[in-house]
C-alpha cells in the first residue's frame, strides 16, 4: 500500500505512515464488526444447543442484536465507585481493548495481506497476549471490592500457568516451520501431509500438540470451562462487577477480539492459514482470505460448542491440568519433535 | 525522521516512568510504571534492530515477572505514611548505592570504550549481520561460542526452580488437607458413593 501512496506524489515516510494508518483502520473496523456479529453467533449457537431460539427480535433473525446492545450500553451512565482507584479503574478496560487489537497487526489474512510482516511475529503475539492479563488484574485491584479482587488473583495465576505450555507448543511449530514469521509458518504447511494436505494437524507429532493448544487457548481467553475469573456462581461477574456502560463494553469487545485472535492462531499455526485444506489447484481459485475466515469461524464454532456443553473446572483442577499435564506433555513433545527433525531433516548431524 | 521521533518518545518515556517508579506513593502504581518502563525499553530495542530481545523482554519481564510483582504488591497492606517516614533514614544508604551504581556504569563504559572487552569490535562498530534474522544469529552464537555459559545459566535456573519447589512442597503422611487426590476422585463410582432409597408414602427415610 506504501507504493500506492508514493504514486500519489508523497515522500516514502509520509506514504508509509499513511499506509500504516489505513492498514490499522482496515483491520480494526472490520474486526469490530466481526466481534459484534460473532457475539450474535455465539448466543445463537448456545441457544441451538440448549434448544432455545436465542436473539430473534432485533432485525431479521435477530442479526442486529449486538448493535442494539452496543447502543444501549453506550447510552448508559458510567459509574465509578467512590472508593475505587479512579485512574487505574478507567485505564483497565482501555488496556484490555488496546492489547486485544494490537495483536492483530501481525496476523496474515492472505499471502502478503498483513500489516507488519515482522521476523518475530509469533513472539510478538505471545508477548501481546501475555499483556491481556493486566486489564483483568488492574480492574480487579482498582475496583476496591472483594469479588473483582479474587477474580484478578485467579486471572494472574491462570494466565501465567497456561502461557508456559502455550510457549512450548509454539516452539514445536517453530521447529517444524523454521521461522517465527507467521507468513513463513503458513507457507511451510503447504502439502505437509503426504504432499496433499495443507496444515500441520496432519502430523502424528503435531496433532496432539494442537489439541493441547486448543485447550490452552480456552484457558488463555478465560472461556468455559476455564472461566473462573468471571464465575458468576462464586464471584458475581468477576473483575467486571463494578463496571458499567462503555467501560464494561470495552471488556466485552476485548474479550471477543482475543477469542477471535486465538481462533485465527489455531488456523495459522496448525490448519494452513489462508491455504485451502487440500493442496489441489482448483481450490486455489477461492481467495485465500475466504479460507482463512472459514477456518477461523470453524474454530469459533468449536469455542461456542465447548461453552454450551462443558461444565466449569474447579480451580485446583485448572492448575493441575496446566502444570502437571500440559507442561510435561508439551515439554516432552518439544524434545520428541526436535529429535525427530534432527534425524529426518538434518540427517543426525548437528 | 520517524525513527528519531520514536527514539525520543521511547527514551523520554523510559526515563519518566523509571522516575515515577520510585516517586509514586502507591506501590501498585510503581509496578505499573515499571511495566511501562519495560515496554518502552522493548521499543528502544526494536529501534536498534534487536527485535528478538525486545520480544523476550516483553514476554519474560512484562508477561511473567511483573505480573507476579503486581500479584504480590496488590495483596500488601501498606501504611503509606510509615513508608514515607523511612525515606530520610534510608537516604544516605540510597545515595551510597546510587554512587556505586554510577561508578560501575562509568567504569564499565570506560572499559568498553578502551577496548578491554571483545564485544564485536572495540569501538562498538561491529559489522552488521546481514542476511540472517536476529533469532538465527543469536542462536548460532549461543549454541556454539557460548554453549557452556548458556548451559551453566540453565543449570542455575534449574537449581533455583528445584529450590522453590522443595521450599513450597508440603508432603505429610496422613494429612491431606488442601491436597486433592485426583486419581482417588476418578476412581469413585456411583454405586459406592451414593445410596438409592425408595421411601414408601407416609414413612421417612432411614439413612
Amino acid at each position: 500500500m506504501t507504493e500506492f501512496f508514493q504514486s500519489l506524489g508523497l515522500t516514502y515516510e509520509w506514504a508509509w505512515s499513511l499506509a500504516t494508518l489505513s492498514g490499522v483502520l482496515l483491520i480494526a473496523l472490520p474486526l469490530m464488526l466481526a466481534v459484534a456479529m460473532i457475539i450474535y453467533v455465539d448466543r445463537k449457537v448456545w441457544a441451538a444447543i440448549n434448544l432455545r431460539r436465542g436473539p430473534n427480535v432485533v432485525g431479521p433473525f435477530g442479526l442486529l442484536q449486538s448493535f442494539a446492545d452496543g447502543l444501549k450500553v453506550f447510552l448508559q451512565e458510567t459509574i465509578i465507585p467512590s472508593a475505587a482507584n479512579k485512574g487505574i479503574f478507567i485505564l483497565a478496560p482501555i488496556v484490555t481493548f488496546t492489547v486485544a487489537l494490537a495483536a492483530w497487526a501481525v496476523i496474515p489474512f492472505d499471502a502478503g495481506v498483513v500489516l507488519a510482516d515482522i521476523n518475530v511475529g509469533l513472539l510478538y503475539i505471545l508477548a501481546i497476549s501475555s499483556l491481556s492479563v493486566y486489564g483483568v488484574v488492574m480492574s480487579g485491584w482498582a475496583s476496591n471490592s472483594k469479588y473483582p479482587f479474587f477474580s484478578a488473583m485467579r486471572a494472574a495465576a491462570q494466565m501465567i500457568s497456561y502461557e508456559v505450555s502455550i510457549g512450548f507448543i509454539l516452539v514445536c511449530v517453530v521447529l517444524y516451520a523454521g521461522s517465527f514469521n507467521l507468513t513463513e509458518i503458513v507457507n511451510s504447511q503447504r502439502g505437509h501431509g503426504f504432499g496433499i494436505v495443507n496444515g500441520y494437524y496432519f502430523n502424528l507429532l503435531l496433532f496432539p500438540i494442537w489439541v493441547v493448544f486448543f485447550i490452552s487457548c480456552l484457558a488463555e481467553t478465560q472461556r468455559v470451562p476455564f472461566d473462573l475469573t468471571e464465575a458468576e456462581s462464586e464471584l458475581v461477574a468477576g473483575y467486571q462487577t463494578e463496571y458499567s456502560s462503555m467501560s464494561f463494553a470495552l471488556f466485552w469487545l476485548g474479550e471477543y477480539a482475543n477469542i477471535l485472535l486465538m481462533c485465527s492462531l489455531n488456523t495459522l499455526l496448525f490448519f494452513g492459514g489462508w491455504l485451502p485444506p487440500i493442496d489441489w489447484a482448483p481450490l486455489y481459485v477461492v481467495p485465500g482470505i475466504i479460507w482463512f475466515l472459514l477456518k477461523t469461524f470453524f474454530f469459533f464454532f468449536m469455542f461456542s460448542w465447548v461453552m454450551a456443553t462443558v461444565p466449569r473446572y474447579r480451580y485446583d483442577q485448572l492448575m493441575r491440568l496446566g502444570w502437571k499435564v500440559f507442561l510435561p506433555m508439551s515439554l516432552l513433545f518439544v524434545v520428541a519433535i526436535s529429535g525427530w527433525l534432527m534425524i529426518t531433516r538434518y540427517g543426525g548431524a548437528a | 525522521m520517524i525513527q528519531t521521533i520514536a527514539f525520543y518518545l521511547f527514551a523520554v518515556l523510559v526515563i519518566a516512568s523509571a522516575v515515577m517508579v520510585i516517586m509514586s506513593r502507591n506501590p501498585v502504581h510503581s509496578v505499573l510504571w515499571l511495566i511501562l518502563a519495560f515496554f518502552n525499553a522493548a521499543g528502544l530495542m526494536v529501534l536498534v534492530g534487536a527485535e528478538f530481545i525486545a520480544m523476550l523482554l516483553v514476554i519474560v519481564y512484562v508477561g511473567a515477572v511483573a505480573v507476579l510483582f503486581l500479584f504480590v504488591v496488590m495483596m500488601l497492606d501498606i501504611d503509606f505514611a510509615e513508608l514515607r517516614a523511612g525515606f530520610i533514614k534510608n537516604f544516605p544508604l540510597g545515595i551510597a548505592i546510587a554512587l556505586i551504581l554510577l561508578a560501575e556504569l562509568v567504569l564499565g563504559i570506560g572499559a568498553y570504550r578502551a577496548g578491554a572487552i571483545a564485544l564485536g569490535t572495540p569501538d562498538g562498530m561491529a559489522a552488521p549481520i546481514v542476511g540472517v534474522s536476529n533469532t538465527e544469529a543469536l542462536g548460532a552464537l549461543l549454541y556454539s561460542d557460548y554453549i557452556f555459559l548458556f548451559e551453566a545459566t540453565g543449570l542455575v535456573l534449574l537449581v533455583a526452580m528445584i529450590g522453590a519447589i522443595v521450599l513450597t512442597h508440603r508432603k505429610s503422611a496422613g494429612d491431606h488437607r488442601g491436597q486433592q487426590d485426583i486419581a482417588k476422585q476418578n476412581r469413585r463410582n456411583p454405586n459406592e458413593a451414593t445410596v438409592m432409597k425408595r421411601p414408601t408414602v407416609g414413612e421417612g427415610v432411614e439413612l
